[in-house]
């Protein structure tokens, strides 16, 4: 559970973001607001993961051996944020804001600053662009050569993975109806589908290398003596098979969310239909 | 936020246009300059400060290395026996066995001597070890004993090279052509 290379912005977001968030179910549960256990275990199981990945032992294995190295991008571009996204903690973590803060004058106008960036970013053209382009390049030999060398490029590595994969999640599971602000359903479902082809070209490419690749573990020693093209493959399958099964997963719910609002538009047709 | 994003692009900048002329991997800016504390081959604690003053060029192996040790010091021997006079001599190669149990300083003594006078054997306990290996990203583990108690070391097999301050400047891979490794340590050694 010790990291093996301390860092105070993993450790501090990852502390944050669980304190907030207690505090907030505290306070909702006091107004006798209820938060549904399985959003709040998706959300803590989020955390959790990006916290594991990044400051655990597992660290370690994850700068000596690219198979592992890219189990941890997976974590931290796929399935943590997607947990967390999926949890919609806005609401939860707003509430456990110290009062102070809430009411600070200052967020106006950050915000203001903020939203520009924040839509571009979120433009449904720009994010599955960035999504499937921060995978690519992280993964060209030689930014990755010296990202695994340089302390200071493997965080700006690991933080833009995380960033992204919040970003991106969050415009997908945003739980606002397209009515409420939230990007239509069938686009969302055309983004998840539109970073499939990529990843999968990729992660093939590296599945069917017949060299290596990425040397770095080469030239750096690996955690364990381990066959540097079985260490390839299985790098490999992990960029392609589980990272385009997320989107899968995505799509279903996607769905699931449409025909929820099917269904509360039903309820109040009927509603209206009788007086 | 943008202080950083600003610190990345310059970085990202001069590491684009800096020295295109080096034939080895470019680590300026990238790695951390020389540290060490370890024992050295007649058995005294030796830390990166006495090295100072020549170019130093940093592998780590073990001596029961069957293949990537000697084909890279020799490789290294053969670079340098190709430089210069003068720059030879201004050329060290640091060996650092991450094998202590079986690499003691008698071994490794004996073991670099064979590769010539500039080659020094270093080693020492696993913290000291652990610290810098880590300092250079690199790692090393062993593989599992055999009957006859033989086993396997993975290791780094990379040739760290530091300028006469000991600052990181360049990194060698096996793969790298001789007349590349032989053009880039005499300018790496004109430059002191």
């Amino acid at each position: 559970m010790l990291p093996w290379e301390f860092s105070l912005a993993w450790s501090g977001a990852c502390l944050l973001a669980i304190v907030l968030y207690l505090r907030g179910l505290r306070q909702r549960r006091r107004r006798g607001e209820a938060t549904g256990a399985g959003r709040v275990l998706a959300y803590l199981l989020g955390v959790a993961t990006i916290y594991g990945v990044t400051q655990t032992h597992y660290d370690y294995l994850a700068q000596y051996m690219f198979f592992t190295h890219r189990a941890q991008h997976l974590v931290l571009h796929h399935a943590g944020p997607f947990l967390i996204a999926l949890a919609a903690p806005l609401p939860v973590l707003a509430d456990g804001l110290p009062i102070r803060i809430r009411h600070f004058s200052g967020w106006r106008p950050i915000a203001r600053l903020l939203r520009p960036v924040y839509r571009t970013l979120q433009h449904p053209l720009i994010a599955p662009v960035l999504f499937v382009g921060l995978i690519y390049f992280w993964l060209v030999p030689e930014v990755h050569f010296d990202a695994m060398l340089s302390t200071d490029l493997y965080q700006v590595m690991n933080w833009s993975m995380a960033l992204d994969g919040l970003l991106f999640w969050w415009l997908i599971l945003d739980r606002r109806t397209p009515q409420q602000g939230g990007l239509g359903y069938g686009k969302r479902i055309a983004i998840l589908l539109a970073v499939i082809p990529p990843q999968i070209v990729l992660g093939a490419y590296i599945v069917f290398s017949k060299n290596v690749i990425f040397d770095v573990y080469e030239v750096c020693g690996r955690a364990w003596p381990l066959d540097p093209l079985t260490d390839q493959l299985l790098g490999g399958l992990l960029t392609w098979v589980p990272a385009t099964m997320m989107s899968a997963i995505g799509v279903l719910i996607i769905l699931s969310f449409l025909f929820r609002d099917a269904r509360k538009e039903d309820a109040a047709d009927v509603s209206h239909a009788t007086p | 936020m943008r202080r950083c994003i600003m610190a990345l692009f310059v970085t990202l900048w001069i590491a684009g246009c800096s020295d295109p002329d080096w034939q080895t991997k470019d680590i300026s800016g990238l790695m951390p300059s020389l540290a060490f504390e370890l024992i050295d081959e007649n058995g005294n604690t030796v830390s990166a400060d006495q090295f100072l003053g020549k170019t130093t060029l940093l592998f780590f192996g073990f001596t029961h290395c069957p293949d990537v040790c000697p084909t890279t010091l020799s490789r290294l021997d053969a670079a340098t026996q190709r430089m210069d006079e003068t720059a030879r001599d201004e050329i060290q190669v640091l060996f650092v066995s991450v094998d202590p149990r079986r690499d003691d300083a008698e071994t490794l003594d004996s073991y670099t001597d064979a590769f010539g006078p500039q080659f020094v054997g270093l080693t020492g306990d696993k913290a000291a070890l652990d610290k810098l290996t880590r300092r250079y990203r690199v790692t090393y583990g062993y593989g599992e004993e055999d009957s006859e108690g033989n086993y396997d070391v993975s290791h780094s097999s990379a040739v760290f090279a530091f300028n006469a301050q000991g600052e990181a400047r360049l990194l060698i891979r096996d793969s790298d052509p001789m007349e590349a490794v032989v053009a880039d340590l005499e300018r790496l050694t004109g430059e002191a």
